[in-house]
């Protein structure tokens, strides 16, 4: 074989030609892009002036002045002031002279509260555990890697689907239908909720694991499920426990707020003070779930940090 | 079953349209020393495959002694996999599981559902698994994780899972593909011996012309799926390997550069 034969070749493998004819194919790639980026930028911009419009943004309402009078205003502008007297409203009454007093004024339902703030904990608590369980199992025949065939596939990933889309204020109010006020309902629509969004997480790091020790299991004997038991879960463990944590948290905002529509944890609290107008109960509320989120989100990382450096280290 | 040979017969596999394994027909008696030679995408890979049910032939029959070994099911083929035991080129254990639990895995054919979930396993399998390690020089190891070894010692990992397993056919492929040369001359003596010595067919896929010369008693050469050639290393003559290998424009076709053993190899031993 000699030079000059492939130079005959088509397309030309290499010498001037071949350059000239990269030379014309990048500059029509970079056309391509360009126009795809520009097309793409004016659908973005369109729809989100659409959007914005049917949302109100560009509303005009009528307000009343300081002096009486009334006038026309764009609304964003005019509402942000009522933001801040909302807030003010909240805000209560504290003197240094008598800070106890103001403090215990401020936090007068203490007694309640507490027994709801464990009460919301012990409700993510249950619900991360129901949700781990279902997210765990259904993880795995939702996976497009381990899944035994289509038809499984196809019915796990619906469900943790239609599990996660409802939200848990919906699912609260479905089963406070069925099971009555109290946390029980709670406990049941935050773990559903959790199943979906848990299963949809791991299923994605079950997708990305190495298929060769599941292969190496298959090749000695091993059942669908030793595969999974042997070559899966090892490789998933770190990442499962991580999610779980993270969920765990989320859980803990979403069960103090479901209580507002009765199914238990300090969200039925906002909505008793939201109905007495008790504004300085809300700041209060909100202080007491501040808090225990951060804690919680402090602890859980720490622990999340702290499994995944174990794991670094082994 | 004692001495039953295995038996391919026009064995074929199809992948969309490039046919993989193309009508192969053997017969391998119990206790042959086998190499399958041939360029990569000859079909080696695909032929050990199908000896194990890991995938499943698009015709033809695989027959050892009197099993139809294309027809078993469920716990049937379960335990023929178990009867023929397999080890890869990445040796396909579990990192993050220690040594034992990974050579344990070769006892899972026999395990009910729920001991098997637990990863409980009995005293006398313990005892086999520490025995098969002990005879790879690999029972120091056998707390360690399996993703902490190296790479003959994961290979050696993965031969001591394959013979808890308690097969009468080891298949290996390309067991030494991924090994520096003093761990594939380890790991090719181990499988020698369990030849040798337990009386097993070994069926091992070569990328080196050397090594099978060196250790296989037949050679079978494969190219575009067909078997080219079956007979002992000293049948496989040049004229044979360029044909297998297609080595067209290639004045002299040197088996040293692909060479992996240690020794064995005039070329690369000073004058």
């Amino acid at each position: 074989m000699s030079d000059v034969a492939e130079l005959t070749a088509y397309p030309p493998v290499s010498g001037p030609s071949a350059i000239s004819v990269f030379e014309r194919e990048f500059a029509a790639k970079r056309k391509a892009a360009r126009i795809n980026w520009a097309l793409g930028t004016a659908v973005f911009l369109a729809i989100f002036a659409i959007t914005a419009w049917l949302g109100d943004f560009f509303k005009v309402t009528q307000v009343t002045l300081p002096d009486g009078s009334r006038d026309w205003r764009w609304i964003i502008p005019a509402g942000i002031p009522r933001l801040g007297e909302y807030i003010e409203k909240t805000l209560p009454v504290l003197r240094w002279e008598s800070l106890g007093a103001d403090l215990a004024e401020w936090f007068w339902r203490w007694k309640i509260w507490l027994r709801l703030l464990v009460e919301t904990i012990l409700i993510a608590f249950m619900a991360t555990t129901l949700g781990v369980i279902g997210g765990f199992i259904l993880s795995f025949p939702a996976s497009r890697n381990l899944a035994p065939n289509r038809w499984v596939l196809w019915i796990c990933r619906r469900y943790l689907e239609i599990a996660r889309t409802v939200p848990e204020l919906v699912w609260a109010l479905i089963f406070v239908f069925c099971f009555s006020v109290g946390p029980l309902a709670g406990v049941m629509a935050v773990g559903l909720h959790a199943t979906g969004a848990l299963g949809k997480l791991y299923s994605e790091v079950n997708e990305n694991i190495d298929m060769r020790p599941l292969e190496g299991v298959k090749a000695a004997g091993g059942t669908w499920f030793d595969q999974i038991r042997y070559g899966a879960v090892p490789q998933v463990l770190p990442n499962i426990i991580s999610y779980t944590l993270l969920r765990f948290e989320i859980n803990v905002r979403s069960s103090s707020i479901i209580g507002y529509v009765g199914a238990g944890g300090l969200g039925q609290e906002f909505r008793t003070a939201m109905s007495f107008q008790e504004y300085t109960d809300l700041s209060a509320l909100f202080v007491i779930i501040f808090l225990t989120v951060v804690v919680i989100d402090f602890g859980s990382e720490k622990l999340r940090h702290r499994i995944i450096g174990l794991e670094d280290r082994a | 079953m004692e001495n039953a040979s295995l038996r391919l017969t026009s064995l074929t596999r199809r992948f969309d349209t490039n046919t993989a394994v193309d009508r192969v027909t053997l017969e391998i008696p119990q206790g042959q020393f086998v190499g399958v030679i041939g360029r990569s995408g000859a079909g080696k890979s695909t032929l050990l495959r199908l000896v194990n049910r890991l995938i499943d032939p698009s015709a033809g029959q695989i027959h050892h002694g009197d099993t139809d070994v294309t027809a078993l099911k469920g716990r049937a083929l379960r335990q023929w996999r178990r009867d023929c035991a397999m080890i890869f080129q990445q040796f396909n254990l579990v990192d993050r599981l220690d040594v034992l639990t990974n050579v344990l895995v070769g006892r899972l054919a026999e395990r009910g559902f729920l001991a098997s979930m637990a990863m409980n396993f009995t005293d006398e399998e313990r005892t086999l698994a520490i025995q098969a390690l002990d005879r790879l020089d690999m029972a120091p190891k056998a707390l360690q994780r399996a993703g902490t070894l190296s790479g003959g010692q994961q290979q050696r990992v993965a031969i001591a899972r394959a013979l808890v397993q308690q097969p009468r056919i080891m298949l290996a492929d390309e067991p030494i593909a991924s090994l520096d040369p003093g761990n594939a001359t380890r790991v090719m003596e181990a499988l020698r011996s369990i030849n040798a010595e337990d009386g097993l067919t070994v069926l091992v896929n070569l990328h080196t012309l050397d090594t099978a010369r060196a250790y296989c008693e037949r050679i079978i050469a494969m190219r575009e799926g067909r078997v080219m050639f079956d007979g002992t290393a000293r049948q496989l003559t040049d004229d044979v390997v360029r044909d297998i290998y297609g080595s067209e424009g290639l004045a002299e076709f040197n088996e040293a550069v692909t060479s992996t053993t240690v020794t064995r190899n005039p070329a690369l031993t000073p004058a």
